[in-house]
């Protein structure tokens, strides 16, 4: 299977007294298709494996291999290539643009790889059919439940078809059913061949994934992509 | 990433938050208003004084002074004809001050109570050379110069109450009944004539005991020959006490009038300015703000793609927004202002060009200047510190 990213011994402390260790040589190969979840308490360094990982966040030490490129020493405009074109985001608090109606917010996500505006456009609503928005595309997001909302954020991050998609938390501010929807969403981006990375709380998000990846204080505790890895 | 859609971003994001752009915008607008409004009112003023310049500028005057030894130096009867031979002298008129004659509307208002009205007298081709025009009844003719006929100035009109000419309207000049046969239009040249009582030469000799000499010449010369002119008049109009001959030239005073009027012009710009500085530091204010309320979606932008740069532009293509569209009201404010005046004060309505083009300039670069900061924090943001502000 194609690896899509890799992590080699990524070590991240933050400065501070006494400095914070939030990654502790992290190793961790993702591949094509493959469907992961990030599980572990508060503060085990979940997020900022995410952050890492997406490229938002320099490691201290190690290296971060996307797509066979190593990015830890690209330029700023490098590696915001890198994730406009090989990376999707999903956050909780679903980061949609209150002014923007549906299609316009999954457009954005196509705005930095230079795509026309009509292209965009077609996309997004191609990209809003594929998480079952088809009817919704003229909605702003005050008039959408979170579930939907949430979708239109993953049609954000899929539109552009990324090697791989970040989600942090996707289900954390929605209830169970809408949860279920969206774990239900993410889990389909797989059969696209998009490789869906999942950090979470949530035992339904942790159910309906295939490889399990467990950190504590920074480590990576347990890994059962034993398949891929 | 292309300009237009940076623009169409930049548009979308002021849209969803129209009432702070609309405030934040008008600081500017209010200073650019003012400066275009006082550039195009004084370019408006000065095309006005042009256009009288333009058909007064050839005309001369020649008054008595006086002589070496302080004592009046009165202009010989010959002045006139004298004058009238200088070949580039299109036409001369004379006109002579008749001192201590009192002009009332009757013989029942006090003496002393005549309002600074002169009297003059006249010859019936003053008004060509002045280039003067009667609102109300005639002018002095070779008919009525003769006879008690007065024409009065506006300003003598309407001192004495008289805005028409009715068949026997009269006033009360120098202890005898003139009948008023005209009322005069202002003579921007000659403000003397306005506040005078005219009379013909004849009937002033007659009545008022002018004894013949003129006081004062206007003449016109042909508009190349103005110099020349001008310096063999005191020699021609008093051959025996030419230093007894005052010369001049009533346009360079309009023209020192409108120097003296535009003065002001560099004080109302620099008012404009300090609005303008003033809009501009509320919009930097609201760009700050702006990036402060904005950090999750300058994160959001990142992780989507979007370079430094990217972010540090829209930021930048917003205050250039909000401060163009200050400057475009700011403009139009100033033009409707420019064109509201010279209507109202009677003149030809200009709107430099540069008035316009400078507005808009100096509205763009003060957008620059009042977004560059703000940019500049939102670019430098890092991307992770920006996703977890919430």
């Amino acid at each position: 299977m194609t690896e899509v990213f890799a992590m080699n011994d990524v070590c991240k402390t933050y400065p501070g007294a006494p400095p914070v260790r939030a990654l502790a040589a992290v190793t961790l190969k993702i591949h094509a298709a493959e469907r992961t979840v990030v599980l572990g308490p508060s503060g085990s360094g979940k997020t900022t494996l995410l952050h890492v990982a997406g490229t938002l966040e320099r490691p201290t030490s190690g290296s971060v291999t996307i797509g066979g490129e190593e990015v830890s020493r690209l330029s700023d405009a490098q590696l915001s290539r890198v994730r406009a074109h090989r990376l999707g985001f999903v956050f909780q608090q679903f980061h949609l643009l209150d002014h923007l109606d549906a299609v316009q917010n999954v457009a954005l996500g196509l705005l930095y790889r230079g795509v026309r505006a009509g292209d965009r456009r077609a996309a997004a609503i191609a990209a809003l059919d594929r998480v079952g928005l088809g009817h919704r595309l003229a909605h702003r997001p005050a008039q959408l439940s979170g579930g939907e909302r949430q979708r239109v954020a993953i049609a954000r991050a899929v539109a552009g078809r990324p090697d791989v998609v970040f989600a942090d938390e996707p289900t954390g501010n929605l209830d169970s059913a809408a949860g279920a929807e969206i774990i239900g969403v993410l889990a389909g981006l797989a059969d696209d061949g998009t490789a869906v990375v999942v950090v979470t709380h949530d035992q339904a998000v942790a159910a309906a994934m295939q490889r399990h990846v467990t950190m504590r204080d920074g480590h990576v505790v347990d890994d059962d992509g034993t398949v891929c890895s | 990433m292309r300009a237009g859609d940076l623009v169409l971003g930049g548009l979308l994001s002021l849209r969803a938050r129209k009432l702070r752009a609309a405030l934040s915008a008008l600081g500017i607008a209010i200073g650019i208003a003012a400066g275009v409004a006082v550039l195009g009112i004084s370019a408006s003023s000065k095309a006005d004084l042009l256009s009288q310049l333009g058909a007064e500028a050839n005309l001369l005057t020649v008054s008595a002074g006086q002589g070496i030894d302080g004592s009046p130096a009165p202009l010989p009867l010959t002045a006139e004809a004298m004058i009238g031979r200088i070949p580039p002298v299109e036409s001369v008129t004379a006109i002579g001050y008749v001192p201590g004659a009192a002009v009332l509307r009757t013989d029942l208002v006090p003496a002393i109570d005549s309002g600074g009205i002169s009297v003059l007298a006249a010859q019936p081709g003053l008004l060509r050379t002045l280039g003067g025009s009667v609102a109300h009844g005639t002018f002095i003719s070779a008919a009525t110069e003769r006879y008690p006929a007065v024409v009065l100035g506006a300003v003598a009109a309407r001192t004495l109450g008289i805005d028409r000419v009715l068949p026997g309207t009269q006033v009360y000049l120098d202890g005898r009944y003139f009948t008023v046969i005209g009322i005069l239009r202002p003579v921007p040249l000659a403000p003397e004539i306005d506040e005078a009582a005219l009379v013909g030469f004849p009937v002033a000799n007659a009545l008022l005991a002018l004894g013949g000499h003129p006081t004062e010449l206007y003449l016109r010369a042909f508009p190349d020959q103005v110099q020349a002119v001008a310096s063999v008049l005191s020699f021609t109009a008093n051959p025996a006490q030419p230093e007894g001959v005052q010369v001049s030239r009533p346009s360079s005073i309009l023209a020192a009038r409108a120097a003296a009027g535009t003065a002001f012009t560099g004080l109302f710009l620099a008012l404009g300015a300090v609005a303008v500085l003033v809009g501009a530091v509320g919009i930097a204010n609201i760009m700050v703000i702006s990036v402060l309320e904005r950090r999750t979606e300058i994160g959001l932008r990142r992780a989507l793609g979007a370079a430094r740069w990217h972010v540090g532009t829209q930021f930048l293509v917003e205050s250039l927004l909000l401060s163009a569209l200050g400057g475009v009201a700011g403009v139009l404010l100033g033009a409707a202002a420019t064109f509201g005046y010279a209507i109202e004060a009677g003149q030809p309505a200009v709107l430099p060009a540069v008035a316009a083009i400078a507005g808009l300039g100096v509205a763009v670069g003060t957008g620059a200047l009042a977004g560059a900061y703000p940019a500049l924090k939102a670019a430098r943001l890092a991307p992770a510190d920006a996703l977890r502000a919430v």
